[in-house]
């Protein structure tokens, strides 16, 4: 649930040494401007924009959620997150609650892959209590907000196919906009219209469409700053619910990448004494 | 008890002076809550109390450092209870001290911990004794003193337990209700041990999770947590006896899309026959019920025991049937309903929980039980008067 990621190099990109990878980008760069096909440039686009955003190694952050619903009336969710990057497959994260209090120290793991079914633990302190959950609920509403699971977990280049639609101005920012389709079980979206940064390779503004195909949420990032001069993280992140009129706002603290995280962080021994 | 609290609050000394001044932080964190239970029918012993008030503090204290990777933990808990005196009491919860390593794992103190995957009961859960006044579902337990080794590797976990001291269990007193038709004798409760509650009991452990699956193999030797009763010679009263025990347990999960299959089995020697125990079922959800963001799972489980109705247990030969509602709304609405079937004789208990957050930082839970049907020949026959209804305000802080 880090940040929205638009992809994931495959297993085999990533194992490329560093020589050859260079020669397949020089190869791949021009493939990028003038692709055969939309659905060949939006591929590349993701494929460009998960390899701008690989070897972050690990990251620890703060998430501050901030619920609205129709009336206007807020609460408040304190998150501390942590993730670590899995060459040649998907992330593993962990969530650990501090507010609302009565939720303290539940703690979420979630080891997210490409194409077989995810795998999620959920630590629930008064019990003491590790339970293995299904990670079928994808498109369900996480902690009550806005966003839904599969907007927080890691996005992996394969979880979608993908169609370039146009360049366009948004706020005075080059984008490419790109289509994302889901092609994993469970997605409760159609389709993901996407405005992807042309300097950062990273996504200003989402719209999902939800399985009836009209439009569900609309997301936007903002204040976005770069990390170890390469990796672009935003500080806010609005997502506002055009059915219900209820919204949802993250706001970003504390990033920090490369943290010297190991699996170790992310096995079940560590659910039970997240803090 | 006393001696007890004497030994925790010296740990609590000792260990506190110990902690590095200004390298972690601390944090104070836990819950306040009220409660009131109405009883819809007159008991069946004229000395147990009517509907009933009760009030309980659960504080924590955390301080960690070196990035949590060490820690301590000191979690005492306080109920006061308006009739039943034997349900006004303290208990230290938690009084541990971490540290993690990369391949291990070390807790010293006193602690509680969760073994198994069913709902219905908790075969496998054997170190912490259960807190039964708290709770008459057993799912509350007393802090227990133990010394954890945890060897981790990357394909599982291998856990160490020597457990030095012993907790009896709680039992509604002679006024109070959810109780066997005999009160409990506790003051004079028989062990097996020569060496009675100081007898040092262990526990190994392994878990491990591939794929699909969830699995744990436990081994525990010691004084059993779950007594027999003997009559008192006056015949008033009944009187828990503990005996040394060997248990073996196994718990398995598989997560299958939406299904999740469960099993638990133990296989325990020492306490009369030798004898095993099962329970096993599944849990389904469907997902995003009527296009909202809510789950809807319906649960069955098989209790059986080869004990069968000797067993002093409310689930011998039963089966469970429940549904679960959860909301995934903002103030974590759920709703629970189930209900437990005798297969081999008349006796079935509904129990209803809900409970939905207020605000940021109150919670309110309503919970109903229901025991119909039970047989006159039982010792818990008098519990078929004891069907509640239980509204409880927590204010976490």
């Amino acid at each position: 649930m880090r940040k929205t990621r638009i992809g994931k190099l495959s297993a085999v990109n990533i194992a490329l040494p560093g020589l050859r990878a260079v020669c397949l980008l020089l190869i791949l760069l021009p493939m990028v401007v003038q692709a055969e096909t939309p659905q060949e440039k939006g591929l590349a686009i993701a494929e460009e924009a998960d390899r701008r955003d690989t070897g972050w190694q690990s990251q620890t952050a703060s998430l501050k959620m901030v619920l609205r619903n129709r009336h206007g009336q807020e609460s408040v969710r304190h998150i501390r997150n942590k993730a670590l990057e899995v060459d040649g497959d998907g992330d593993k994260s962990l969530n650990i609650f501090d507010n609302p209090r009565d939720i303290k120290g539940t703690a979420f793991l979630s080891y997210t892959h490409a194409l077989k079914p995810d795998e999620q633990w959920l630590y629930l302190p008064a019990l003491k209590r590790v339970k293995r959950i299904s990670s079928n609920n994808k498109s369900g509403p996480f902690m009550g907000s806005e966003f839904a699971y599969e907007d927080f977990t890691s996005q992996e280049v394969e979880k979608y196919s993908y169609q370039y639609i146009r360049d366009e101005i948004l706020d005075g920012r080059d984008t490419f906009v790109i289509e994302r389709y889901p092609v994993y079980q469970h997605s409760g979206y159609t389709r993901l219209l996407t405005w992807l940064d042309k300097g950062m390779y990273q996504p200003l503004k989402v719209e999902f469409y939800d399985r009836k195909k009209s439009l569900l949420k609309t997301l936007t990032l903002s204040d976005y700053q770069q990390y170890l001069g390469q990796y672009w993280r935003p500080n806010q992140m609005r997502m506002v619910n055009h059915q219900t009129k209820k919204s949802t706002d993250l706001y970003w603290t504390d990033y920090h990448l490369k943290t010297g995280l190991s699996t170790r962080d992310f096995d079940r021994n560590s659910l039970k004494r997240a803090r | 008890m006393i001696y007890h609290l004497l030994t925790a609050l010296l740990c609590a000394i000792l260990t506190g002076g110990m902690l590095p001044a200004g390298a972690g932080e601390g944090e104070w964190s836990g819950y306040v809550s009220s409660e009131y239970r109405a009883f819809l029918y007159k008991p069946a012993d004229r000395l147990q109390h009517g509907n009933n008030f009760s009030l309980a503090v659960q504080p924590e204290y955390y301080y960690g450092w070196d990035d949590g990777r060490e820690s301590f933990t000191f979690v005492p808990f306080l109920r006061w209870d308006q009739n039943d005196s034997e349900r006004s009491h303290v208990d230290i919860r938690e009084l541990t001290w971490l540290k993690a390593t990369d391949n291990w794992e070390l807790r010293v103190g006193i602690r509680k911990l969760f073994w198994g995957v069913t709902e219905s009961q908790h075969l496998v859960d054997i170190i912490n004794q259960t807190d039964l006044v708290e709770a008459p579902d057993g799912e509350e337990k007393f802090g227990q003193p133990m010394l954890n080794l945890a060897l981790i590797r990357d394909w599982a976990t291998f856990d160490l337990f020597i457990l030095p001291y012993f907790r009896e269990r709680s039992f509604p007193g002679v006024d109070g209700r959810l109780r066997f038709v005999l009160p409990i004798d506790t003051d004079n409760a028989r062990y097996e041990s020569s060496r009675q509650e100081r007898n040092i009991d262990y526990a190994v452990r392994w878990e491990s999770s591939i794929g699909a699956w969830d699995m744990g193999l436990s081994y525990f030797n010691g004084t059993s947590r779950e007594p027999r009763f003997e009559i008192r010679p006056d015949g008033q009263a009944l009187i828990p006896v503990y005996d040394l025990i060997e248990q073996w347990g196994l718990d398995l999960q598989a997560t299958v899309g939406d299904w999740l299959w469960k099993a638990e089995t133990i296989h325990r020697s020492g306490q009369l026959e030798p004898y095993i125990a099962l329970t096993t079922g599944f849990e389904y959800t469907f997902v995003g019920i009527m296009g909202s963001g809510a789950d809807f799972g319906i649960l069955s489980e098989v209790l059986y025991d080869e004990r069968g109705d000797n067993a002093l247990t409310l689930f011998a030969d039963d089966i469970l049937l429940g549904s679960r509602l959860t909301l995934n709304d903002e103030q974590s609405s759920e709703l629970l309903f189930g209900i437990i079937v005798d297969i081999d004789d008349p006796g079935h208990l509904l129990i209803l929980e809900s409970s939905r957050r207020l605000g940021n930082a109150w919670k309110i839970t309503f919970e109903a039980r229901a025991f119909l049907d039970i047989p006159d020949s039982d010792l818990l026959t008098s519990i078929h008067d004891d069907d509640y209804l239980q509204l409880e305000l927590a204010r976490y802080f």
